[in-house]
């Protein structure tokens, strides 16, 4: 079976503070088999960036192993003293993020403008 | 209420990914049967969930085992089990604590049962020694309200 593997796009943009911000582009599928994708790219930001937003527009699938992987980086990125805002889940997973509770550690942010101005509120 | 019943069958090899052969067949059967598009999303989520435990847990992801799924629809109601070669779940669906995960006290893992019975109207999980263990999820097109 042709799996829709995780793709990962790693960018830079500056918002309107002029801080830079990181930004993780997923798309695919997040699952078991991301933790090279989702770990694997995480490990790729300096720990000098202090700022990173996650964009879930383009994620198909995800599922409780994915989440885990996600919950994994949340925690490598809190010892590093970084900042993480989400944006772009659908509602679907919007929710089991909710129930899950990783709306206590991230903010779900409909977009990348309200994400991004999130970093300075 | 059988005679109404009519039930669709699937056989998947225990290789993660093939959980999404069923998530997809059960959301087809769901929108021909009425649901709405949140629930079938619900759905969706449960029964790959259900799947991956099959296969992961139940079947050690051994590909020579198969995970059996039995989609039975009734006028008012999906039922969907799920069945695998194994002796069943040892322990309930915790809620997963996120302070406890984010602390690495406990696991990261281990969420999939409580998706499942967050996600769906009934859930029963029945071990059958020797012949192996199912999940029960029933999902109804007018839940009653809490």
């Amino acid at each position: 079976m042709q799996e829709n593997v995780t793709q990962v796009k790693m960018e830079e943009v500056q918002c309107n503070s002029g801080t830079p911000i990181t930004v993780l582009r997923f798309a695919g599928d997040i699952t078991s088999a991301s933790k090279a994708a989702v770990l694997g790219t995480y490990q790729g930001i300096p720990e000098s960036i202090k700022r990173i937003l996650l964009d879930f527009s383009r994620v198909e699938y995800l599922n409780s192993s994915g989440i885990a992987l996600v919950i994994q980086m949340m925690i490598a990125a809190s010892k590093s003293g970084q900042t993480i805002q989400t944006f772009g889940l659908k509602p679907h997973f919007q929710k089991v993020f909710t129930m899950v509770g990783i709306t206590k550690y991230t903010t779900l942010h409909p977009d990348e403008q309200t994400a991004c101005a999130a970093f300075s509120a | 209420m059988d005679e109404h019943r009519s039930s669709i069958e699937l056989r998947l090899p225990s290789r993660l990914g093939f959980e999404k052969v069923a998530m997809n067949t059960a959301a087809s059967v769901a929108h021909l049967m009425g649901f709405g598009d949140e629930r079938i999303e619900d759905l969706k989520t449960a029964i790959a969930e259900a799947c991956i435990n099959a296969m992961e847990h139940g079947n050690k992801l051994d590909e020579t085992l198969s995970v059996g799924v039995i989609l039975s629809m009734s006028p008012d109601s999906l039922e969907v089990k799920v069945l695998d070669t194994g002796k069943g779940p040892q322990s309930h669906a915790a809620a997963p604590n996120i302070d406890r995960k984010m602390h690495e006290q406990e696991e990261a893992r281990g969420m999939g049962m409580f998706l499942i019975e967050s996600l769906v109207d009934e859930v029963e999980w029945v071990s059958s020694p020797p012949a192996g263990s199912y999940a029960r999820m029933v999902i109804r097109l007018h839940p009653a309200k809490n």
